[in-house]
């Protein structure tokens, strides 16, 4: 395990461009020591402290931190919802920070503006993980989803198709961001008006990155060898109408896959899904979004232990 | 050139911001944080005839010398202007401006829900990523933009 000694120790993860793929790559590679030898790991993290900050809902992200840092044997103490906080009270985000980074060894943190967990990692007297920050970046979902690629397909030399939400989605901007970095060439898949930023295509195109974009699953679902699907997120659209313009505009199903899918064709979804994957499609080959939930943990206790020093 | 002179009247000390491209002189004063009412005595010509630009603007602020950090903000929007520090009406150091590697405070992000739009506790702050065409990066948002906006 000591490709890269000490690299995350002490560290922010607050987005996947401040790695380099050596660096992606040692963390893929402890959470894959983790996975094989899993019960041996508990009590790294004994006596160790994360805290838990989320301004905006979550399920999946909240648990899967708890999940792992108790596997590890460290404890979390949680916020909470903010109308039950201090928050509500009119404390400053600011003040937020400054106070529960007193109280534990490293917090996660979820807010709904871009870029608040760079600011937060600014006057956290602790390391910051950022757990989604608005559309911007969500990077230990994005090493989940490497590791699940590189799991179940194939991370080089992979054609992979991100389908779905390309513009407000943070899980994507995070992925497409570290799939450059794997060289890989990428179809994006939206209406039109949910198309990948300009900006990102931009940094693409600087990196000499090739990517195709086309509004029909149906047209590229032969080429792929990993297809992510994302949701369309109601809260992130600033005017409802256009939400219900495109809600509901794409759904995969069993019969699509089996039809037009590659044989070894599998398919991620960061989940909560609304109805963008048909469960019929839960049980077939194809299905790997819940083993993805599953391979969160341990990457998640690979962050948590290589950045608290119980791995290097 | 008496009608000129008048204009450009030499100051005792302080800064004079010359080279100015013409009509960015308000936008000088802005990045400058010199504000109505102020302490300092300033003058401002703008359209002056200039050889090398055609036209171009003029600031003077007397009584102060103004720092290279502070005054290096200004080749944001004013590349070629050059700084003359004045002492005893004589000038004592003379330099071109440019861009810093960090703009601090200064500038609007364009992304409505950058935290530094969201949250009135969070200034702004740019890194420079190409000086020549300008290209700036959002440190906290990651988003990236050409064009200046001013706070």
């Amino acid at each position: 395990m000591v490709a890269i000694r000490g690299t995350l120790k002490g560290r922010d993860v607050i987005s996947i461009n401040d790695f380099s793929r050596e660096e992606i790559d040692h963390i893929l590679k402890v959470s894959d020591c983790i996975e094989k030898d899993l019960d041996s790991k508990f009590g790294l993290l004994s006596g160790k402290i994360l805290s838990i900050l989320f301004f905006e809902p979550s399920t999946r992200t909240r648990m899967s931190f708890e999940s792992a840092m108790y596997k590890l044997g460290g404890r979390c103490i949680n916020m909470g919802p903010t109308e039950l906080t201090s928050v509500k009270k009119g404390e400053t985000f600011s003040d937020t920070i400054k106070v529960i980074s007193k109280y534990a060894d490293v917090m996660v943190l979820r807010h709904p503006s871009d870029g608040a967990a760079r600011y937060a990692s600014e006057i956290s007297d602790v390391p910051i993980i950022n757990g989604g920050d608005g559309t911007g970046q969500h990077p230990t979902q994005t090493l989940l989803d490497l590791y699940t690629i590189k799991k179940e397909s194939k991370l080089e030399g992979a054609n992979i198709g991100i389908l779905g939400d390309l513009k407000y989605g943070r899980t994507v901007h995070s992925l497409v961001y570290a799939l450059s970095m794997y060289g890989i060439d990428m179809t994006f898949i939206s209406p039109p008006n949910l198309s990948l930023p300009e900006e990102i295509k931009e940094d693409l195109d600087d990196k000499k990155i090739s990517y195709e974009e086309c509004e029909r699953i149906e047209d590229v679902i032969g080429d792929l060898d990993v297809l992510y699907v994302t949701r369309i997120q109601r809260e992130r659209f600033p005017d409802i109408m256009e939400y219900k313009k495109v809600s509901g505009s794409y759904k995969i199903t069993k019969d699509m896959l089996e039809e037009g899918g590659k044989e070894n064709l599998i398919i991620l979804h960061p989940l909560p899904r609304i109805g963008e994957i048909d469960p019929d499609v839960d049980d077939t080959k194809y299905a790997r979004y819940f083993l993805q939930t599953k391979y969160g943990v341990v990457v998640r206790m690979a962050i948590l232990g290589l950045m608290l020093g119980g791995f290097e | 050139m008496k009608r000129e002179k008048l204009r450009v009247e030499p100051i005792k000390d302080g800064t004079v911001i010359d080279h100015i491209m013409s009509g960015q002189a308000l936008n000088v004063l802005k990045v400058l944080k010199i504000k109505s009412p102020s302490e300092e005595t300033v003058s401002m010509a703008m359209n002056v005839s200039s050889r090398e630009m055609g036209k171009k603007d003029i600031v003077k602020v007397e009584d102060r010398r103004l720092g290279k950090g502070e005054l290096n903000k200004i080749a944001l929007i004013a590349t070629n202007a050059t700084i003359n520090i004045i002492e005893e009406y004589a000038v004592v150091e003379k330099y071109r401006v440019s861009v810093p590697k960090f703009i601090d405070g200064i500038i609007r992000c364009k992304n409505q829900n950058c935290i530094t739009n969201r949250d009135e506790d969070v200034a702004t702050r740019f890194k420079v990523e190409s000086k020549d065409p300008l290209s700036l990066r959002c440190v906290y948002c990651g988003s990236r933009t050409s064009s200046v906006e001013f706070l």
